[in-house]
């Protein structure tokens, strides 16, 4: 569309008539979708047979009411306002507090169901099961992996994609419908754990219905992101920008094909799958390894790519070994789910062929990290003197050491020992609190000078602090699971000398439970130093920043010609 | 069917994929684009907004 827009001098922009015909537009299709989600939710409650979904039907009608009350004041306000010489900054802004809040939300979680492990009757209540282990625990996993990292991952990929491609976030007001959206699918996917609707499949909980509306939300964030890149001023897409779209295009996949069912009901919670038995279970590990692959994996590179080089002020170490590491790294991960199905009722052909897709990847997994760390050349010292690079690079040094242990572990004969126990745990959270915390966090620190534009973070301390707390209680998390869960594989197969079982599975329990006590200490520092930082994020934002700090250079928001 | 889909994907299937990896050996490696993929390797450092490059008004094309 050729639009006829005028920017008047002081930065207040006149809509042509093709410009409010296209952003009516955009608010129209909007307001259309949210009518129809509140029409569908008012039919749950009036009709629906599904005592659950009615209670919650109240909640998504507010959600609904509250989105058209929203859609209705920008048009109140005069309209979208748009000025394309500038980056849109408010929508990151939005992405980097809900990062932070749902982070401080997710891992209190976590450390509520560690200790209810270690003391089972801990919030425990016979006739009221809002808080019992098995409600609770999807709620710390979708809270950490969705809400925390999927909203920095929205954050960041905005970010990155406007800056490298000299050109501002497309799509009008689709951007806040992506946010706004992705909240909104949060809170009823976690209000529906709590309440018990669930599809029991592992990160894969919500229902159809909140799948449904994740579907719409997810579209329109691919849209956005592809409306952006054909926008750009740069003739080259920049490796981080391929990163985020392999994620953003591979979690549609996996999201609409493992979560294809029937409802039982249109106006009720309950839906049974389009497939069964190991069909069923192949599905859903080819989804879940996946969602590490391109949701914690891919997403989060695309991150590591932008903001260490930034950070550092150093080009990317070798930009060759970054191309060879993402086509060889998105093709690999693909196929190296079924290594969480050996010895089950999947074909031994086809548990080798995830195995040995597993070990392969170590290879572009090791490229990336060495392409990672290797860009620190000759700004080696900023370790020691920034704190948020250490925290950047020693996430890049949990990414080798988990991305070394998954294949390890992936192989059938270690496999034995180490699937259904701690050590899994152990492995995932080496993954999730050093990899894709310390990255998310050390993006956070950046982006919040940027955005707010102050000369640096309100305080410094805080963030050496930070990084101490919760480097240690990773340390104590990883090693306590690690022991915890080869001596639970091991008290599993060993036998006394008449061939019974030596242990019973309480004695394991048993025997678990002082890791359980240094897992969920571990925890709580790591929510400490969350804490910390999400007070530091608060001050920055309030303006009380007084010192300046020298790896802080200003982002204006002025797209650069 | 079940024997021929796998013959197909154990030989063809494997050749595809080596040669799809030999492509991008082929284009990351290729000489005449080493100064597309310096240039590259610096983008996250030079998109700070600044005085540099001529400014573009009214010749915005979007959609």
């Amino acid at each position: 569309m050729n639009c006829d827009l005028q920017i008047q001098p002081g930065g207040e922009m006149q809509t042509g008539t093709a410009r409010k015909l296209y952003t009516g537009l955009d608010g129209a299709v909007i307001g259309l979708i949210l009518l129809a989600g509140l029409a569908w939710a008012i039919a749950v409650a009036a009709r629906g047979p599904d005592p659950l979904l009615g209670a919650q039907s109240w909640l998504i009608i507010a959600g609904f009411l509250v989105g058209l009350i929203m859609l209705a004041g920008v048009y109140a306000d005069g309209g979208p306002k748009e000025d394309p010489k500038q980056y849109a900054e408010g929508v990151i802004k939005a992405g980097v507090i809900a990062s932070m809040f749902w982070a401080v939300v997710g891992l209190l979680a976590g450390v509520v169901i560690a200790l209810q492990l270690a003391y089972p009757n801990l919030f425990y209540f016979p006739e009221w099961g809002f808080l019992n282990f098995g409600r609770l625990r999807p709620v710390h996993t979708s809270a950490v992996i969705f809400a925390f990292g999927g909203n920095v991952l929205i954050a960041t990929s905005f970010y990155v994609v406007q800056r490298t491609c000299r050109a501002r976030l497309a799509g009008g007001l689709w951007p806040w419908f992506v946010f706004w959206g992705y909240q909104f699918f949060i809170v009823m996917a976690a209000s529906g754990y709590l309440m018990g609707i669930t599809q029991s499949m592992e990160y894969a909980e919500p229902e159809w219905y909140a799948d449904l509306w994740l579907t719409i939300v997810w579209v329109a964030y691919l849209l956005v992101f592809l409306g952006t890149l054909w926008k750009r001023k740069e003739p080259h897409i920049y490796v981080a920008n391929w990163f985020f779209l392999a994620f953003i295009v591979t979690i549609a996949l996996l999201h609409v094909v493992n979560n294809l069912a029937m409802p039982v009901s249109i106006l009720g919670a309950r839906s049974y799958s389009l497939f069964s038995g190991v069909q069923g279970a192949l599905t859903q590990w080819w989804y879940g390894h996946n969602a590490v692959g391109f949701f914690l994996t891919a997403g989060f590179l695309g991150i590591m790519y932008y903001f260490i080089p930034k950070r550092v002020d150093r080009p990317v170490y070798s930009y060759r070994l970054s191309i060879i590491h993402f086509w060889s790294l998105i093709f690999i991960y693909i196929w190296a789910g079924p290594h969480h199905l050996h010895y089950t009722a999947l074909p031994e052909w086809a548990q080798t062929l995830g195995m040995t897709f597993s070990v392969m990847l170590w290879m572009p997994s090791w490229g990336g990290m060495i392409n990672g760390l290797m860009t620190l050349s000759g700004a080696w010292d900023k370790l020691r003197t920034d704190p948020v690079v250490r925290m950047l690079v020693v996430s890049v040094a949990f990414y080798g050491m988990s991305t070394f242990e998954g294949p390890v572990m992936s192989v059938r004969a270690v496999n034995a020992l180490s699937h259904y126990t701690d050590w899994t745990i152990g492995h995932v959270h080496s993954g999730a609190l050093g990899w894709v915390g310390f990255i998310s966090f050390g993006a956070i620190y950046c982006l919040v000078p940027w955005l707010w534009k102050r000369k640096g973070m309100y305080s410094k301390a805080l963030i050496e602090w930070h990084f101490w707390i919760a480097t240690l209680g990773i340390l104590l998390y990883i090693t306590a699971m690690w022991v915890s869960g080869i001596m639970q594989g091991l008290m599993w197969r060993s036998y006394n000398e008449l061939g019974f079982l030596e242990y019973s599975f309480m004695e394991t329990v048993e025997a678990m439970h002082p890791f359980y006590v240094i897992r969920a200490l571990g925890g709580l520092m790591y929510l400490a130093g969350a804490v910390l930082m999400a007070w530091n994020v608060y001050k920055t934002i309030k303006g009380d920043v007084k010192e300046a700090d020298e790896s802080v250079t200003p982002q204006p928001a002025a797209i650069k010609a | 069917m079940y024997q021929s889909l796998a013959h197909f994907a154990q030989t063809w299937g494997l050749l595809f994929f080596i040669a799809l990896f030999g492509l991008v050996l082929v284009y990351a490696l290729w000489p005449r684009n080493k100064g597309k993929f310096d240039r590259a390797a610096r983008m996250p450092l030079e998109d700070d907004g600044g005085p540099e490059g001529e400014p573009e008004a009214g010749d915005r094309k979007d959609g």
